[in-house]
Formats: C-alpha cells, sequence, structure tokens
C-alpha cells in the first residue's frame, strides 16, 4: 500500500504506527524497496526511510494477524495522524 | 587540603560540595570489565530500568515547565528505551562475549550509521535521539550516571571535563555556586556562560576529576583561578573576608555606574552590555550600560527540540527592550554552527563547522526559521529602538539578502495590522577577515559594524581557541588582528557610520586606552566589566590613546603590544 500523509513515516507517524502495532501479539513486518523493518521498532521503522508516496508492504504473522493488519491499514489510509 | 590552579574564567568566591559531571567516553566503555553473559544481562536490565525511571521524571518535568509538545522528544527517547529488537540485539551479543557496555555502544554505532545513510534530512537526524539513548543507558552501566545538571536539588560546585552548550544551558542557574572544568580557556562557552550568569569559575584545571570525589568540599576562586579541595579554617575566613569584600565593591561600582564614560580630555565613548539571556538585562542596568550591544539569542534555541515560535521570541526581545527603557538594544540574528547544533536543524556532519554553515549563512538556508525571528525582532522594536545585527557575514550579497528579508518580514507585518516599530537600525558583525577588508563597502549598505573580536581574532589567525596546542596562537591583541580593526574602523567611518566591539577584547581595561584609540565609538561587555572599562575610560586622555593605538599598530608581535600597553598602565 501507499503511505500518502504529508511527511511519511517521520518522527510523530511512525511513533503512532509502532504504538498500533506492539498491542498486537502477532510478528509484523514493513518492507520497502528490499529492505525490511519489524513495525514494533522505531529505530527499524525510521531508518527504513518512508517518505511520502513511498509503497510499503506488510506483512503480519501471528495469533491476532486480522485484527493487526486491519488496525495498521486504517491508520495509515487516515494519514498517520497527520494534519 | 589540596590546591589546584587553573584559569580565573568568571570572578568572585565560592565553597559548596563537588558534583562531578562526566559524559560516558568511549574509553570508560573498551575497558569497562566484564563479567559472565548473565551478570551482564543483569547489568543491562537494571541500567534500562533506570533510564527509564530518569526518562519519565525528566518529561514530567518538562511537561510540566515547558508544555507538552517540548516533552514530546523524551516520550521518542522512551519508545527507543522500549524498543524490543534493538535491546534483543544488544543481549544477543551479550551473549556472544560482549560486554554490557561493549555491546550497548555497538548496536547503537551500527544503527546510527543507518540513520546516517538515509536520504531524508529530518529523519537522518533522528540518529540522535538513539545515540542519547545509548548513552543514557551507558551512564548507568558505567556508573557514571549523577543528577542531571538541570535537577540539582542542593547548591554544589558543578566539575566537568568540559561543558557543552547545550549542558550549560540547562544548568539551574539557582543551585550551581561555581563552576569548574578541566579543558577550555577564557572564551570557551562555559566561562563566557559563567560570567554572563555571575556564577564564579575556574577552568583549564588538569586532572581534577581523577582526585576529587562527589561531596568534597570545593573552593573555587574565580579571580586568582585557584580551586582547594577541603579547605581549611584559614581558607574559609579569607573566603568569608572576600565575600564582604565583594560587597563593598558591589557598592561602589553601583555609584561608578551613574558616571559618564568620558576621558578626562572630554570625548565620550559609549559603553554597553553583552547579554545572553533576558534577565541579564538587570545586570546590565545595574552596572550602567548605555544600552546593549549584543544580545545573543541562541540560548533561547538550544538545548530544546523545537524552535521557540515568534510569540516566544517577541516576548523574550520586548523583555529587554522594554527594560532598558529607550536605551538601544542590539540583537544578533541566530548564531548557531556544527559546533552548537540544534536538534531541529538538520544541519549535517561538517569537516570544518567553524567554516561551514553557520550564523546568516544557516539563516539564509532556512528562510522559515529567520523568518520567524525577524518578525519578533520587528514586533519588539514597538517598544523602544532596536538594532539588527547579522553574525558570520562574509559577502555584501549575504547582507543584501538578508534585508530583503528583513523588509519583507516588515512589510507582512502590517499587512496583518500588527504593530511594528518604524524602523530598526541594521548593523554587521565584522568577524571573518573577509568582512573587515570589505568594511567600507558594507557599512556603506547598513547602520553601524560591530567587530566580535573573538572570530575575528580565531580566522585572522586561523587558530582555535579551545585546542590547547595552538591556543597561544589565538591572540586578539596581535599586530595582525589590530590593524584590521583600525581597517574597520577608518572604513566604517569615510561611510558615515559608527562602528564597536562586542568580543572579549571590549571586556578588558588593559585593552580600553587602545580600543580608544583605534577610534571605536562603541564598547560591549559582559555587565560585570562595565565598571573597571569605565574607570579606565575616565583616567585617559584621547590624545594620549591615540598615540598609544599609532605605536601598538607598528608593533611586530602580541608580546610587543602587551609591553607596550602595560607600560601605559605603569
Amino acid at each position: 500500500m501507499r503511505v500518502t500523509n504529508k511527511s511519511g513515516l517521520h518522527a510523530r507517524p511512525a511513533a503512532l504506527f509502532v504504538r498500533e502495532a506492539r498491542k498486537f501479539q502477532s510478528a509484523i513486518k514493513v518492507r520497502k524497496a528490499g529492505k525490511e523493518a519489524d513495525a514494533k521498532s522505531i529505530v527499524h521503522l525510521l531508518t527504513l526511510g518512508v517518505s511520502q508516496g513511498d509503497e510499503i508492504e506488510l506483512e503480519v504473522d501471528g495469533a491476532d494477524e486480522e485484527e493487526a493488519l486491519g488496525a495498521l491499514v486504517e491508520l495509515i489510509k487516515a494519514g498517520l495522524g497527520d494534519e | 587540603m589540596e590546591e589546584f590552579s587553573g584559569i580565573a574564567a568568571s570572578p568572585g568566591v565560592a565553597i559548596g560540595p563537588a558534583l562531578i559531571y562526566r559524559r560516558p567516553a568511549l574509553e570508560g566503555v573498551k575497558g569497562a570489565a566484564s563479567g559472565p553473559a548473565s551478570a551482564e544481562l543483569a547489568k543491562l536490565d537494571e541500567a534500562l530500568q533506570r533510564s527509564r525511571a530518569d526518562l519519565e521524571q525528566i518529561k514530567e518535568r518538562a511537561e510540566r515547565e515547558l508544555g507538552a509538545s517540548e516533552a514530546a522528544i523524551y516520550d521518542a527517547h522512551l519508545l527507543i528505551l522500549d524498543d524490543p529488537p534493538i535491546w534483543e540485539e544488544v543481549r544477543a551479543r551479550i551473549a556472544g562475549g560482549l560486554s554490557a557496555p561493549e555491546a550497548v555502544r555497538a548496536v547503537a554505532d551500527h544503527y546510527a550509521a543507518r540513520f546516517r545513510e538515509l536520504e531524508d534530512e529530518y529523519l537522518r537526524e533522528r540518529g540522535a535521539d538513539l545515540l542519547d539513548v545509548a548513552d543514557r543507558v551507558l551512564r548507568h552501566l558505567l556508573g557514571l550516571a549523577g543528577p542531571g545538571l538541570g535537577a540539582l536539588t542542593d547548591p554544589v560546585v558543578v566539575v566537568a571535563r568540559d561543558l557543552s552548550p547545550s549542558e550549560t544551558v540547562t544548568l539551574d542557574r539557582t543551585k550551581v555556586l561555581a563552576l569548574v572544568t578541566e579543558t577550555g580557556g577564557p572564551t570557551s562557552h562555559a566561562s563566557i556562560v559563567a560570567r554572563a550568569l555571575g556564577i564564579p569559575a575556574v577552568v583549564g584545571v588538569r586532572d581534577i576529576l581523577s582526585r576529587i570525589e562527589n561531596g568534597k568540599e570545593l573552593l573555587v576562586d574565580g579571580d586568582a583561578g585557584r580551586v582547594v579541595l577541603e579547605p581549611d579554617a584559614r581558607e574559609r575566613e579569607a573566603v568569608a573576608k572576600r565575600e564582604q569584600e565583594i560587597r563593598e565593591r558591589q557598592k561602589e561600582e553601583a555609584r561608578e555606574a551613574e558616571l559618564p564614560a568620558q576621558t578626562l580630555d572630554g570625548e565620550r565613548v559609549k559603553l554597553v552590555a553583552n547579554i545572553g539571556h533576558p534577565a541579564e538585562s538587570e545586570a546590565a542596568c545595574r552596572y550602567g550600560a548605555e544600552g546593549v550591544g549584543l544580545y545573543r539569542t541562541e540560548f533561547l534555541f538550544m538545548g530544546r527540540p523545537a524552535p521557540p515560535d515568534e510569540e516566544e521570541q517577541y516576548a523574550a526581545y520586548a523583555t529587554v527592550v522594554k527594560r532598558m527603557a529607550g536605551r538601544r538594544v542590539i540583537i544578533r540574528t541566530l548564531d548557531v554552527g556544527g559546533d552548537k547544533p540544534l536538534a531541529y536543524l538538520a544541519m549535517g556532519a561538517e569537516a570544518n563547522p567553524f567554516l561551514g554553515l553557520r550564523g546568516l549563512r544557516l539563516s539564509l538556508e532556512n528562510p522559515a526559521l529567520f523568518k520567524v525571528q525577524l518578525r519578533a525582532l520587528w514586533r519588539a522594536s514597538h517598544h523602544g529602538p532596536l538594532g539588527v545585527m547579522f553574525p558570520m557575514v562574509s559577502s555584501l550579497e549575504e547582507v543584501e539578502l538578508a534585508r530583503r528579508l528583513l523588509t519583507e518580514a516588515r512589510d507582512e507585518l502590517r499587512k496583518e495590522g500588527v504593530a511594528v516599530g518604524s524602523a530598526v537600525e541594521v548593523g554587521v558583525m565584522i568577524e571573518t577577515p573577509a568582512a573587515a577588508l570589505m568594511a567600507a563597502e558594507l557599512a556603506e549598505r547598513v547602520d553601524f559594524l560591530s567587530i566580535g573580536t573573538n572570530d575575528l581574532t580565531q580566522y585572522t589567525m586561523a587558530a582555535d581557541r579551545l585546542n590547547e596546542r595552538v591556543s597561544h596562537l589565538y591572540q586578539p591583541l596581535h599586530p595582525a588582528v589590530l590593524r584590521l580593526i583600525r581597517f574597520v574602523v577608518e572604513g566604517a567611518h569615510r561611510a558615515g557610520k559608527w562602528v564597536g566591539v562586542c568580543g572579549e577584547l571590549a571586556g578588558d581595561p588593559l585593552a580600553t586606552p587602545l580600543l580608544l584609540g583605534l577610534g571605536l565609538d562603541e564598547l560591549s561587555m559582559s555587565p560585570t566589566f562595565l565598571p573597571a572599562v569605565k574607570r579606565m575610560v575616565r583616567s585617559v586622555r584621547m590624545a594620549q590613546a591615540r598615540e598609544l593605538a599609532a605605536a601598538v599598530l607598528r608593533s611586530r608581535t602580541a608580546e610587543e603590544v602587551r609591553q607596550r600597553l602595560a607600560l601605559r598602565r605603569a
């Protein structure tokens, strides 16, 4: 899916994303251009360097995978807290 | 009792318990004793817990004192502290045989390098947060964690290797009795801040950290450059007497503050104050300053996660303008560079920060940030005479560009119906040999010039004042520097503009007759130096000062200059 908010995964949106991801037990991976990050790691996510318009891929694996995927996709669509 | 000697950096005396302030050094990490992996893992967990407790406390304090948006950076730090994969990696490295500090350092450095590779400049800067958190954990691991300088509960004498600008900013000024550092000289940042705040300080005290302990009583004599560990009764008595003398001297100075700065043959020179914080305008008035010749605005911008907005800046500038009640206040626009980085301004690593993006160059690169400051300055000018001064200028084009933005800021405000002064004076700081040599041309485009002797000396002599191995070449009284000053004065006067000095040299009474003789119209210095300099002005004849200056300009070395100046005094 495409990250459409203004600042991409900058500190504040990334923090929001990580906090959401940490609510779930499933292992969650974010991929961009062949690189992979653990969605529960703020350091991983920031060093992935996601800017506005970047295409990212989510992979969720675990007991609550469907809920987790739904919540994260929803969050990105809603603009990750950007006004 | 043991005595240490150093450089007298800020006058006054104080006695109090030592507080050793250290940053963890890589050396400490390498030498850290390593136990079995299980013990190292336990140490790591404890350090993480303590770091979390620290951060929660700091965050709470920041929220209370600075507001939620300012506290957000500590949320980011907490998020990193709870980052599962990162600390898993640290644990894996410990299992592989590294000590806990080595493992933290290795993982932090690995990710810091990843941050540096990012294309997005803003994201790249976030690596600083990771390193900050790693430093905090390391401090706990290495047993170096003391209370931070901003959260002192009892009055202490702070002893450190050196203090960075951001550390000095967080100093709790009500609790620091005196400052002692192992490195640095009279113009290092810690010294300047100590003088500005009226805290006694001795710098360049070699090896003191290894010979004292936290809580041990220290006597700091900022006039003699002495530090005494566990002073005896005789020393204590002497301090009590000195404190009494200082109080009396202050009374005398208050009386002298009323007298005009005028030579024996009736020539006036303007004596004004350098300040770095609105509160210091009090001291400026107390010591009889005829205005503010340099208000450094950096302190407003440093040690915080986001820049001050227009309202906050306006409030600070207006406070000073109102307090000076009709006396002119010259405010220098943001003057930072790679040596004083700001968390929210991506500056990028520079091999030569002193020759890099700093002062006006940085402001012109960040016009949005610059515009906020210019707007705040215009709004403050509504309350009294105000001058705007641009730092670190090397070409006329930079000044033209800055002037254009200044005009834009005024037009915007007028259009919005916001009250601004009818005019502000515009000045350029002369700190580079290029600006000095183009002084006449620059003066034609502005209202005044102000010579920053610290930087002018550094750039003319090509010697870093903080590098102990070359600091002997850093000589503000070198004939090369003095000839440039003379050249600047001539250029400014030819263009019909006034010219001042706002570097440390202006506060040195020994140099006062020389500066008068060179033709300076204004001397701007730390408020505490005003009485001594005024006394000197009132004791010389301008005719003699001019002769002295002419003789000094013919000198071949700084030593010859000093001899001529000392001779005059004798």
